[in-house]
């Protein structure tokens, strides 16, 4: 009896085991794939994958950077002498263009004639700059040559300011925008929603009536439970224009919009998390200092606000956690143009937003697709970063309560 | 008699076309597909589709693994994707079930009623600010797109933007619902959705591509008969192999019945 006992104790024991081993190497699994797919992007060219630039060989100009390839493209940049060249207009080509200046007939029953057709055309045009799939590209043609093609680099990822990764032929990707973005919505919404949670915590926890607390509670449970998507439809048709018109703005779509409907969010986690802390003060510290004369308020002050200190920074990183990764509310309200916010009364890009806008339709394994997953990178080592912070501070506190 | 003939050919049909097929791909495309895919089935009753979204990009990806037998696309295949499979050492073929109109869109109070392509191209791209520049009040415009997933998205930039990038930083939205609504509550916006979303609470704007000659008012009737210049066709793609599979799906689609749902949908029928 008592060895079947044990034998099924072991069998129990080596199932948790198994279970928690099977959890932690699925979260680095999922960590190293993140990682993986995102430094990937360093490795991609800046120029669409799969397609060259083609100038004529007349054309100074052996390289130019991202930014430059797209302001062309865009007509923004319409002379060489610009970006180094000699004083020529440039004329952007896109490859589809070749079918208005030679009939189907003269590319040759299974496209064949094609490069050699685009070799003609471009070594004929001295101004132009050709965007043509790389299995076409005319290398090695008389009066064709390769525009150099540098990969995606750090600094430009990091520190650029445009995020148009739709652009071709060399899409954007500058993420400061967005990391700045999706910092400036969250510690926005917790500044709002750290004294409205805390004073509720209080009042509930010291304040309140029973029969108060047992109302107002599971309302505060309740509005956790609220799917953020009717957060978000909230935000739109009520925040956004109230917001317009109160401070009599172009647009209602915000940043601060982004706050509100998070702080809103991040309320209940607060509240739940900080009034826990605070009751679990015990009796007999609340006792002694009444007891020595202390009013009310300032046992609140004194005794059980310090006491509950490392609850309430749990509460406080938490509610950062759900706003920094929050999704679908923000995107509904905060208007996602990923510009520099110069103010709270702009419309804003956050990370989330980003990806979950953008993920659908990134080829998979392209640049984009990469440059989305380093997005999560960057998100994952932002909330990590707090969680440790956090770590840290209620270690600090408890060991000073002892 | 005649119903017990039409069941046989159903019938019939049905289990020549092996039953099941599935139709992936563009979102605009999406209310279309299911709508024919729940009459078709209803119709015949040993018939299968399934459809699913994801985006017209998805959609041909998925036709090139082979994961579905259609893809729905509100784009045509790009020259790339369709080499793609001709390495492979396939056909594909496409077939137009129906097409969309775009209207342009401002907030009901705005007076200006008439743009040029060339005048919302500046908007879109950020050379135009102020709708004083195009006969309007002294107002910042403030553009709306669509995320960059969209069809629409890619549509609007090639046909309008001559494929010049939209301004950095314009507001965008992830759903055509969003749009109309921001555009509602926001006097100097702009943006734009597809014909069957219009409803009263924004203002379509006229537009000309002849240069301000001619300024056309998006609706149904004008983008059948072809004055209403943003229009783009909505495409089926499917290997040509699998040719016996789709076609009676596809043929109910171009008949007179399934074009009837598209007409219901708010997209314009193919003839």
């Amino acid at each position: 009896m008592k060895k079947i006992r044990k034998i099924f104790e072991r069998i129990v024991e080596s199932i948790l085991t198994v279970s928690g081993a099977l959890t932690t190497i699925t979260i680095l699994l999922i960590t190293v794939f993140l990682f993986r797919e995102g430094f990937g992007l360093f490795g991609s060219s800046e120029i669409e994958q799969g397609y060259r630039l083609c100038l004529n060989t007349a054309n100074p100009v052996e390289r130019l950077s991202s930014r430059q390839i797209m302001q062309v493209f865009d007509y923004q940049i319409e002379n060489w002498q610009e970006i180094g060249g000699p004083d020529e207009p440039i004329v952007p080509f896109r490859f589809e263009e070749i079918f208005n200046y030679y009939s189907e007939e003269e590319m040759g029953a299974d496209y064949e004639l094609l490069p050699v057709r685009l070799g003609e055309y471009i070594a004929a045009t001295p101004g132009i700059i050709a965007f043509v799939p790389e299995q076409y590209a005319p290398e090695g043609m008389e009066g064709v040559k390769v525009l150099h093609n540098d990969h995606i680099s750090p600094a430009d990822f990091f520190g650029g300011r445009e995020w148009v990764p739709t652009a071709t032929p060399a899409p954007q990707f500058g993420t400061l925008p967005l990391i700045v973005g999706t910092l400036l919505v969250s510690l926005v919404a917790i500044l709002i929603a750290l004294p409205l949670g805390l004073g509720v915590a209080i009042y509930l926890s010291e304040l309140a009536s029973d029969r108060m607390r047992g109302i107002l509670k599971p309302a505060i449970e309740l509005l956790a439970g609220i799917p953020s998507v009717v957060y978000g439809f909230f935000g739109l048709v009520v925040l956004v224009p109230l917001i317009q018109r109160v401070f009599n703005l172009p647009v209602g779509e915000t940043a601060f919009a982004g706050s509100l409907v998070l702080a809103i969010m991040a309320l209940p986690t607060i509240i739940t998390v900080a009034e826990d802390a605070m009751r679990n003060t015990p009796r007999a510290m609340r006792e002694a200092s009444l007891a020595l004369g202390a009013t009310h308020w300032q046992t609140i002050c004194r005794v059980i606000i310090p006491y509950a200190g490392s609850g309430i920074s749990a509460a406080v990183v938490l509610g950062i956690g759900r706003a920094v990764g929050e999704t679908m509310a923000v995107l509904m309200v905060t208007g996602n143009a990923a510009v520099m916010p110069h103010s709270l009364f702009e419309p804003v890009r956050t990370i989330p937003a980003t990806i979950a806008a953008e993920l659908g339709e990134a080829p998979a394994g392209g640049a984009h697709y990469q440059a989305l997953f380093m997005l999560g990178c960057i998100l994952f080592v932002i909330t990590m970063l707090i969680s440790v912070t956090s770590e840290m501070i209620s270690k600090r506190q408890s060991n000073k309560g002892l | 008699m005649k119903k017990l003939l039409i069941t046989a050919i159903a019938l019939l049909a049905g289990m020549t076309a092996a039953n099941a097929q599935k139709i992936k791909g563009s979102d605009t495309c999406l209310p279309l597909s299911q709508k024919e895919a729940e009459v078709y089935m209803k119709a015949n009753p040993s018939a299968v589709v399934t459809v699913t979204g994801g985006g017209s990009g998805v959609g041909i990806s998925a036709l090139m693994e082979g994961t579905t037998d259609i893809a729905q696309t509100s784009r045509r295949m790009k020259f790339n994707e369709k080499q793609k499979i001709q390495q492979n050492g396939d056909q594909v073929k496409e077939v137009v079930i129906a097409y969309d109109a775009l209207a342009v869109v401002v907030h009901p109070s705005n007076p200006v009623t008439n743009l040029t392509r060339e005048q919302l191209e500046g908007i879109f791209t950020g050379k135009i600010t102020n709708w004083k520049q195009v006969g309007g009040p002294d107002m910042k415009i403030i553009p709306y797109s669509r995320e960059t997933s969209s069809g629409t998205y890619e549509f609007f930039k090639e046909s309008v933007l001559r494929n010049r990038n939209y301004m950095n930083g314009i507001m965008s939205m992830p759903a055509t619902g969003a749009i109309i609504q921001s555009i509602s509550q926001t006097k100097g916006g702009i943006g734009y959705v597809g014909l069957a979303y219009l409803n009263g609470s924004v203002k379509p704007i006229h537009v000309s591509y002849d240069s301000g000659k001619t300024y056309t008012e998006p609706s149904v009737a004008n983008a059948k008969n072809k004055t209403y210049p943003i229009v783009r066709p909505l495409y089926y793609y499917y290997m040509a192999h699998s040719t016996d599979q789709v076609k009676p799906f596809i043929d109910y689609v171009l008949s007179p019945k399934g074009q009837a749902i598209v007409q219901e949908i708010g997209f314009i029928t193919v003839k």
